[in-house]
């Protein structure tokens, strides 16, 4: 266990650095997360997170990413239900890197 | 005497056995033996001949968590956590059936 | 892994009184990545899985019944489930939270005996 402070607020992680609360997640830790990441946040990442936090609540899993490829094709449009649009927006991997940035779980079978 | 019951009576014998042996007293049914209080379940009727000789409980969030809250079996009593304890301690004797 | 292997998962325990459900679930998951012929079939208690309307908050445990829904975008769609055991515990398809075929023990009996893997849960 581990915690992250932002703007005087404190969140507890796992030790690979994912929130152990979803119910805690805001838009700060999420741009702290994406800084120790090493990414920008522009509307287009933020697209992506607000996504999986949409699948999330539906379905109660993070999705493996030939899933959440082809469901963002569906919702968001052909040209970005690619996994080259989604490992530029988050180079390794977008399970591993928005699915910490959205304050889920890491994706299961994802290793 | 408290009888307390935790498998499904689909699955597993433990209910039916407590049954045949418990003559008097309460069973309490909990975790996947809340199934067995739920109407249209094929072991409605052997719950019901054994509601006359004893009090039949379930717990109430057990129930719920299996979608299961609108179905209980009328003349079953449910109970929540506390009134859980309250039959552990109404009751000389708790037997759990495993 | 090349050749296409048909894998069988036979869920027959109720869900959250034991851990086999939710287990099973996460393995059929991972299966799903590996483009294989995925069946799951749901009998005996095993049915009550798929019940509508769970409610967890009571006992604290996950609720992961909505995770059924998500097998469709997994190209996990061979739902099936026996009659038998339905209409035992005072269930009908309408009582379901996914779409299912239902099937008679006997043609269970028939599916399970095509099936390369069977997994038991």
């Amino acid at each position: 266990m581990a915690t992250i402070e932002v703007g005087g607020k404190s969140y507890e992680t796992d030790e690979e650095g994912y929130l152990v609360n979803l119910g805690e997640w805001d838009m700060d830790v999420a741009n702290y997360i994406a800084k120790t990441e090493s990414i920008d946040m522009t509307e287009q990442h933020w697209e992506v997170i607000n996504f999986l936090r949409e699948y999330f609540e539906e379905y109660q899993i993070a999705p493996a990413v030939r899933v959440l490829t082809k469901a963002i094709g569906k919702k968001l449009g052909p040209e970005k239900g690619t996994s080259e649009y989604l490992y530029a927006l988050y180079p390794y991997g977008p399970g591993k890197q928005a699915c910490k940035i959205a304050g889920l779980p890491k994706p299961t079978g994802c290793v | 005497m408290l009888h307390i019951v935790n498998k499904s009576p689909l699955e597993n014998s433990s209910l039916e056995s407590c049954l045949n042996v418990a003559t008097s007293g309460d069973v309490l049914l909990i975790e996947d033996a809340v199934y067995a209080a739920t109407t249209g379940n094929g072991f409605e009727p052997k719950l019901l001949a054994a509601m006359g000789k004893v009090k039949v409980y379930v717990l109430q969030p057990d129930l719920d968590a299996r979608g299961m809250g609108d179905r209980l079996v009328a003349g079953v009593t449910s109970v929540d956590y506390s009134g859980f304890v309250d039959l552990t301690t109404t009751n000389n004797t708790c037997q759990s059936w495993l | 892994m090349s050749e296409i292997k048909k894998f069988m998962f036979v869920n027959r325990k109720a869900p959250y009184g034991t851990i086999y459900a939710l287990e099973s679930l996460e393995v059929v998951l991972i299966t799903a990545a590996f483009d294989q012929d995925v069946s799951l079939v749901f009998l005996d208690d095993g049915v009550f899985q798929l019940k509508k309307g769970q409610q967890t908050k009571g006992i604290e445990i996950k609720n992961f019944s909505p995770t059924y829904r998500a097998l469709e975008g997994y190209d996990v769609e061979k739902l099936y489930v026996m009659k038998e055991s339905m209409e035992a515990r005072g269930l009908t398809e309408d009582d379901l939270l996914v779409p299912v075929t239902v099937l008679t023990g006997a043609e269970m009996g028939a599916l399970m005996d095509e099936q390369d893997v069977v997994l038991s849960f």
